[in-house]
């Protein structure tokens, strides 16, 4: 199951482990990335709470956790080479991935349909 | 797309918005932020090739003395600013710093001595109170023309010589800080060899209505490409150069700064014409006794930028804040980020490790030489 944010997040959804990235739109957004924080393995995060910091050239800005859950696994090839969520960001270009604390909250956040309607 | 209202347009607006650029609001234009390039291959494309950026927000000022003796105009520009404009000969271009009364910086710009009058280009945000500040203290000797609608485009890189030059051929003769008139393809342009990237280049006035088209045939040539304010951002912080309002505003002096060597000796204690500025009386004495804080370059160990605003210190935890990060991101020719700040004057040394607070955390940073990329102007 594929469900989206307004934040312009993706997420993976398999049982109740969601994998989280960033929307091509996003990623072409913020231009090329210089810099890319991850959340701990292990941090319990509320939805909505700062789980990472993305930085281009010019700007940094933040991913939000799209729902609450306990990071379960980071993406450490994109802190290395933050290139490859441009390249590739519903791909190689993955952040994190999210137990969720509730499985059902998927349900409430947009299919691929409704995000593609919200960029216009 | 649409232009808020509010907003003015540079004579290369609609060329900006055909080339798809994303625009934003700077200075109370409507400006290129970034093509479709982008802010990272723009940069190194203008270090690598020629990138063409539209300053035609930057204000163009002609003074000129009412006696017909450039001297004069030069002499009365001397007491609103610290910098040596009488001695500066014909067809020359310097740096120039407007200061105010406690010795603080109220704009920076560059002056060129045109033969029959003086030619400034003075920052968008600042241009119209430096207009009331030209006028206030020249009107009775000097006519102050303001040419705000004038165009203006810098071409920077290794490649604006050869395509500067293929059109007008005296552009190659030019040296850093040299200023003519030239005639591009029928237009009459005065060009300066100068920018603000630490890159060789020019900067090309042009009159409103011919900038369009001028832009255009520089762009026609496969070296050349257009380049946003992001990378102008980036190229002029790599080169070590300040950002008015961001590195130096009202409360920073010449000798905070870093920018001595702006100010010639001539306008120095014991000079000829010593003093005779706003803020002389501050900043005279700080070249002798040194100022307590001094801008510096700084470079981030890790691989985290370290962005304006953030606050120093001395050690990775506790303490009081020891200065601010004025300027920062990722330097793409440095390879890494790159910032500037202000920190006191006995943490300056270069190689000094100091700390950064960013998003809760403490960053380790060395004192850093200035510029990170040297600079390759025509000396």
């Amino acid at each position: 199951m594929l469900k989206f944010t307004e934040d312009h997040e993706w997420l993976k959804i398999e049982g109740d482990v969601a994998t989280v990235g960033i929307t091509e739109h996003a990623a072409e957004q913020l231009g090329d990335l210089v810099f890319v924080e991850l959340p701990e393995v292990g941090a319990k995060l509320d939805k909505g709470g700062e789980a990472s910091t993305v930085e281009s050239v010019k700007a940094a800005s933040d991913v939000y956790c799209p729902l609450a859950g306990e990071i379960v696994e980071v993406n450490q090839a994109i802190a290395d080479d933050p290139s490859l969520v441009n390249s590739d960001p519903t791909g190689a270009g993955w952040f994190f991935k999210l137990k969720l604390d509730d499985a059902g909250s998927a349900n409430e956040l947009m299919d691929e349909a409704a995000y593609t309607s919200m960029i216009g | 797309m649409e232009t808020p209202a509010d907003l003015l347009k540079t004579p290369l607006h609609s060329l900006h918005l055909e080339l798809g650029a994303r625009m934003a609001g700077f200075a109370g234009y409507d400006m290129p932020i970034q093509y479709p390039m982008g802010v990272m291959q723009e940069h190194l494309h203008t270090r690598a090739n020629a990138g063409l950026f539209d300053v035609s927000h930057m204000g163009q000022i002609l003074i000129r003395a009412k006696s017909g003796e450039l001297r004069d105009a030069a002499l009365a520009l001397e007491k609103i600013t610290p910098v040596d404009v009488a001695d500066l000969k014909p067809g020359r271009q310097r740096y120039g710093l407007f200061t105010n009364d406690q010795g603080g910086l109220e704009d920076d710009f560059m002056v060129a001595n045109r033969g029959d009058h003086l030619y400034l280009v003075v920052n968008a945000a600042c241009k119209h109170d430096d207009l009331a500040r030209i006028k206030a203290a020249l009107s009775e000797t000097c006519e102050i023309e303001a040419q705000f609608d004038r165009g203006l485009i810098a071409l920077q890189g290794p490649a604006a010589e050869s395509v500067l030059s293929s059109y007008a051929p005296e552009a190659e003769d030019m040296m850093f800080m040299d200023v003519s008139e030239l005639d591009i393809a029928g237009v009459p342009a005065v060009v300066s060899r100068s920018g603000y990237t630490g890159e060789d280049g020019y900067e090309i006035s042009l009159p409103a209505d011919e900038t369009d088209r001028i832009a255009r045939l520089l762009l026609a040539d496969d070296q050349v490409a257009p380049i946003g304010l992001g990378a102008r951002d980036s190229l002029r912080l790599e080169a070590g150069l300040c950002l008015y309002g961001n590195d130096i505003n009202e409360t920073t002096t010449p000798v905070d700064a870093n920018l001595k060597w702006a100010i010639q000796k001539v306008r120095r204690k014991g000079g000829a014409r010593e003093g005779g500025f706003p803020g002389a009386d501050v900043i005279l004495p700080q070249f002798e006794n040194g100022a307590s804080r001094i801008r510096v370059g700084l470079q981030p160990t890790g691989k985290a930028p370290v962005r304006a605003g953030a606050a120093l210190f001395e050690t990775d935890s506790g303490g009081e804040a020891i200065g601010t990060v004025t300027s920062g991101g990722f330097g793409p020719s440095a390879g890494g980020p790159v910032a500037m700040g202000f920190v006191p004057a006995a943490l300056a040394a270069p190689g000094t490790t100091i700390f950064a607070e960013v998003r809760g955390k403490r960053l380790e940073l060395a004192v850093a030489a200035l510029p990170f990329v040297p600079s390759t102007y025509k000396r």
